[in-house]
């Protein structure tokens, strides 16, 4: 067993955060529930839930549209959520950040606005084995509308990224590299600021899948020195529906509108439009100005917990969570890297992911069960998916306990695994 | 109201983790003269059915592939099910099958038909989200029934 993390001797300190996350409260089929699949979406505070419900009570109108009173009010607070987004990742300006659906969203503006228009033919885009699908399939799509090509840099049995072999297929003809900060999956974290550095230094620009990492470690896109980071606000403790695109500013002055509308113009005749600067360009139609006001309250929220102290705390308890599992006989963790962010995946003899899944259900416990739209890096791994447990700032041992306690109830339900 | 963990002993019976286990007509059929394969994108579930359908008759039916024990049972029972019945007749028993786990009052469906050993998935019923893990070979099978090219799917 891989030593994953040196303090596993430490109890993980309590957050004291859960009774501010009203869902968290709920039993699941009378159990309390132990929800651990919060990397497919987190539960929301009363802070954020009260942020879209007062906005909707007190502030809503359309933006950057009205000349009356409310819609002045509602154009300043989605303006002071893109700086509250702003300070959060430490970008230089305000500019640069756009609104987007999330991360997915997000990836797909970079492909098909920076991508068309500066991808020929033979140019190559590098990601890794370990990208959500979210971070491979905009690429191929582009891959096919340019003829470019895509390259993909492959991952150890521990599921770390193979840096000297990622570093090899960086080239003259390398235009953007694309790569989680956090592998969804295996909760790999990837050392995206050297990697950064290594790309830049053949002429490549550097996007970043944050959507598994801003909501557990610090990000400084500056420090990182990015020209793209992406990420999603749901997996942040706010609403569905709003995620951010960060990019540096020569950049989105640089790129075309790629979604036509209002919002995003400057003037419309029918002999030629001229578009609004960035970020504006980038947002057409009306914006999901509620969610990007619950976003800056998710944020304010997991600024005042302290991020470097939920960091700490889903660090230490992953390393008891790991130590737990790993004492569970015919349990394999898939995912043993030395720097991991709170996901612990694993596989158990004898016992489908799905069925482990809807019995762990059956106890209160949530987690996912399957491929984590990470279907290449399953195949990698010989496997056809995994349980995924993935924590955030209010789980505790109790939750771990309950975990470990409905596997073996799953294995006892199972008897001895199959002989073929 | 039923308890869900009454639920989950009737969704886990002896027969499923028996065919689990030990999955019937578990091999690829050389002589084959229909097959189809299935797939379920969201769980990765797997699996191509084999048939050999003699003058309307369901002669030889067996399967391969991967997925859960809900849907390595319900493939293994079903080729045990179907075999030396007419394919109408197979027809008409996955339509009642795949009542009998989505229909809201299904009573009806079970008072007038003999599931015999395919009973056992009533209790996927209670399981909304493994429906589909029941019901793939079905569609797989009815695909290599009528000959459909592309691969069946549960989503």
């Amino acid at each position: 067993m891989n030593v994953i993390n040196d303090a596993t001797h430490l109890a993980p300190e309590r957050l004291q955060v859960a009774a501010d996350f009203p869902i968290l409260a709920r039993p699941v089929h009378k159990r309390r529930l132990a929800y651990l699949d919060n990397g497919a979406t987190t539960q929301k505070p009363d802070a954020v839930i009260e942020a879209e419900r007062r906005f909707y009570r007190e502030s809503n109108a359309n933006i950057h549209r009205g000349v009356h009173w409310l819609s002045q009010q509602a154009t300043d607070l989605y303006e002071a959520a893109r700086s509250t987004v702003q300070r959060f990742i430490n970008a230089a300006h305000a500019d640069n950040i756009v609104f987007t659906r999330g991360t997915t969203e997000a990836i797909n503006l970079v492909a098909q606005s920076w991508g068309r228009t500066q991808l020929r033919v033979g140019d190559e885009i590098l990601i890794t084995t370990m990208e959500h699908h979210s971070n491979i399939v905009p690429w191929q799509m582009l891959c096919e509308q340019t003829g470019a090509v895509l390259k993909v840099a492959p991952v150890t049995d521990a599921g770390e990224l193979d840096c000297d072999a990622f570093e090899a297929l960086l080239g003259d003809r390398t235009r953007l590299v694309a790569i989680s900060h956090v592998s969804n999956a295996l909760g790999t974290v990837n050392p995206v600021a050297h990697l950064t550095r290594k790309a830049q230094a053949v002429g490549a620009l550097v996007l970043i899948d944050g959507a598994q990492a801003v909501a557990h470690q610090k990000v400084d896109v500056q420090a990182l020195g990015c020209d793209f980071y992406a990420f999603s606000g749901h997996k942040l403790y706010a609403p569905t529906g709003i995620g951010v695109l960060y990019g540096r500013g020569e950049l989105l002055s640089a790129m075309p509108p790629w979604q036509g509308g209002g919002d995003m113009i400057r003037t419309v005749s029918f002999e030629g439009t001229t578009y609004a600067d960035a970020p504006q360009r980038f947002e057409a139609g009306t914006p999901n100005i509620a969610g990007s006001i619950a976003l800056a309250a998710a944020i304010d929220y997991v600024t005042g917990v302290g991020i470097e102290r939920i960091a700490a705390h889903e660090h230490a308890l992953l390393a008891h969570a790991t130590a737990a599992l790993s004492d569970i006989d015919g349990l394999r963790l898939i995912g043993t890297a030395t720097h991991k962010a709170g996901i612990v995946s694993f596989i158990i003899d004898g016992i489908h992911p799905h069925d482990l899944g809807t019995i762990l259900d059956t106890e209160g416990v949530a987690i996912r069960a399957g491929h984590h739209c990470a279907m290449p890096l399953m195949t990698r791994f010989g496997i056809p998916g995994t349980a995924r447990a993935s924590l955030a700032m209010y789980n505790d041992e109790t939750d771990i306990a309950a975990l470990v306690a409905a596997i073996h109830k799953a294995q006892d339900l199972f008897g001895p695994p199959r002989s073929h | 109201m039923s308890d869900i963990h009454d639920n989950l002993r009737e969704l886990y019976q002896e027969v499923i983790f028996d065919h689990n286990r030990k999955p019937r007509n578990f091999h690829p059929m050389p002589d084959a003269d229909h097959h189809a394969e299935g797939h379920n994108p969201l769980c990765g579930d797997q699996l191509t059915v084999y048939l050999r359908i003699e003058e309307g008759v369901i002669a030889e039916a067996s399967f391969v592939g991967h997925g859960c024990a809900i849907s390595t049972a319900s493939a293994s029972l079903m080729t045990e099910a179907i075999k030396g019945k007419p394919v109408d007749e197979v027809e008409a028993l996955f339509r009642d099958f795949h009542a009998m786990l989505t229909n809201a009052s299904p009573e009806q469906i079970e008072a007038t038909r003999d599931f015999g050993k395919l009973a056992v998935f009533a209790g996927v019923r209670e399981f909304p989200a493994r429906v589909k893990c029941a019901t793939l070979a079905w569609h797989t099978l009815h695909n290599a029934i009528v000959g459909a090219r592309d691969p069946a799917r549960t989503e």
